[in-house]
């Protein structure tokens, strides 16, 4: 796998305009909800290196000023450069020293066109994002893809998260679920997530995000359910067959 | 010697046709697109027997080639089977296997099995090594109690208590994953799988159009054809189709055409060239 990917690069190198990335260590899904005080995240600890899952400790959720938090799904070094960005752009914005400071919406509009601009040089970031946050009373909730698309909504997901989530949370999202409830409505897409993703692990964490600031919850697992009568003994009145 | 009621058919694929449709591709023809049914289709085993349940949508890539049709085959009085894939194969294969299975009930004299049903439609799919696209939930109530199987297109099957297929599978499997309970009454069952077809009809483009349903109980079976119609023609004109004003009438005259043509027979049989 290796010497063929150098091969390519040399190749590429050339002006071609082939796709020169392939993603590495990449993270599965993350959700996103907007609840009645702020912005609801919850994404697995789990870093995949092709079909192993190789690291059970990554943390895909990270605050980005005072009133964003990120989530992000896909090649794990590109998330982390990605944050290496935010952190500059928060540095020179707190160096104006100007009593205000980037929002949601403004990071948002950042990230689409770094995402944006990276992709029309045939050399992508590898990652979904899910930017959340409160400013002023206002909640925003948007998404960025690795090509640059780009929208807001009350609930997203990257992913898995869009096949498996999204129906769910289309049935049962409302404006005024209180934090408990967010909380019940994600862990109910985490484990669904967690039953039918391979690359999904037991092991999450749930972001909040409110005017008053951020909180990462510690890493937790969901409990499972295994003991369908069917599960038992599935072959019943047919021994022998599958 | 007595007869076979089923002749065991030959083993391994068949190629009859392969020499034939090879010559055709070199010559130019294009082979003919398949009718995919995109679909939703869902089993779910509740306390007193199974329920399956299907959208109505048959898709030609982006067209929708049939807004009505029906997903949910007949394979035996007790027995019915939903397919997801290419519609020609689905129907073909559930046809083929429920004329063995009538055959079959003759020759023993007694009510069908599901695994049997099972167990011929996987030999048939293997034999043909994934070219017979179908993919489908197969359930039915016995002697032995209900069961619900799904049979991937190369042959595998699956025994579960809830099955989903097709592309609007994800969000089916959703809603069962997260709502499904053991002992389900009738009503709740039937009110589950409307929401999971309605998952996969809202939030898949390959799905649409209606919810067919059917529940089948130790003894009886009831097939309930379009149980929801969730998206109607909204903009319906009321008064219907009038055409505006017409161009006014000045004079009517007409000229038959016999008078003019005169028919010759010029020697010999009118018919013989």
């Amino acid at each position: 796998m290796v010497s063929s990917q150098n091969e390519n690069r040399l190749l590429s190198s050339e002006g071609d305009s082939q796709r020169t990335q392939y993603p590495y260590v990449t993270g599965t899904s993350v959700i996103g909800i907007k609840y009645k005080d702020g912005i609801l995240m919850a994404a697995d600890m789990g870093g995949s290196y092709g079909s192993t899952i190789r690291y059970k400790s990554v943390e895909r959720l990270k605050q980005v000023g005072k009133h964003s938090l990120i989530g992000a799904s896909g090649e794990i070094s590109d998330f982390q450069e990605i944050l290496r960005y935010l952190d500059e752009l928060i540095l020179h914005d707190n160096m104006w020293d100007d009593g205000n400071s980037l929002g949601p919406k403004e990071v948002h509009n950042y990230l689409t066109r770094v995402m944006y601009n990276r992709r029309n040089k045939f050399d992508p970031l590898w990652n979904s994002l899910i930017l959340g946050g409160v400013k002023n009373g206002k909640k925003y909730l948007g998404s960025v893809s690795m090509i640059g698309v780009h929208f807001e909504d009350d609930h997203v997901a990257t992913g898995f998260g869009n096949h498996l989530a999204r129906p769910i949370l289309r049935e049962e999202w409302r404006e005024d679920l209180t934090f408990e409830e967010g909380v019940k409505l994600l862990e109910k897409c985490m484990r669904n997530l967690l039953y039918r993703d391979r690359s999904a692990v037991n092991k999450l964490q749930i972001a909040k995000i409110t005017e008053e600031g951020l909180t990462i919850s510690q890493p937790y697992s969901l409990k499972t359910f295994w003991n369908f009568a069917a599960f038992q003994n599935p072959t019943v009145g047919a021994e022998g067959s599958w | 010697m007595s007869t076979e009621a089923m002749d065991v058919p030959k083993t391994g694929f068949s190629f009859d046709l392969c020499r034939r449709n090879d010559m055709l591709t070199k010559k130019g023809l294009k082979s003919p697109g398949y009718l995919k049914t995109g679909t939703t289709i869902v089993g779910l085993i509740f306390e007193n027997g199974v329920i399956l349940g299907a959208d109505t949508r048959a898709t030609e890539g982006p067209i929708v080639a049939d807004k009505n049709c029906e997903k949910i085959h007949y394979m035996a009085p007790n027995i019915y089977c939903c397919g997801a894939g290419t519609a020609a194969d689905t129907e073909a294969v559930t046809d083929n296997i429920s004329s063995q299975l009538k055959l079959h009930r003759y020759h023993t004299g007694r009510e069908s099995r599901v695994v049997t049903a099972l167990t011929l439609l996987k030999s048939h799919l293997f034999r043909y090594q994934g070219h017979v696209s179908a993919a489908l939930v197969l359930g039915g109530v016995d002697v032995t109690g209900p069961h619900l199987h799904t049979i991937y297109p190369h042959g595998s099957t699956d025994t579960l208590p809830f099955a989903t297929m097709g592309s609007g599978s994800l969000a089916a499997m959703a809603i069962f994953e997260s709502e499904y309970r053991e002992g389900l009454t009738r009503d709740e069952g039937v009110n589950l799988v409307t929401k999971a077809i309605c998952s996969g009809i809202f939030n898949d483009l390959g799905s649409g159009s209606n919810v067919d349903v059917c529940v089948i109980e130790k003894g009886k079976k009831e097939y309930l054809r379009n149980h929801l119609t969730p998206n109607p023609r909204t903009y319906i004109s009321s008064k219907g189709y009038t055409f505006s004003k017409k161009t006014e009438v000045l004079l009517t005259k007409i000229t038959p055409l016999k008078e003019l043509v005169d028919v010759v027979q010029v020697g010999g049989d009118a018919m013989e060239e």
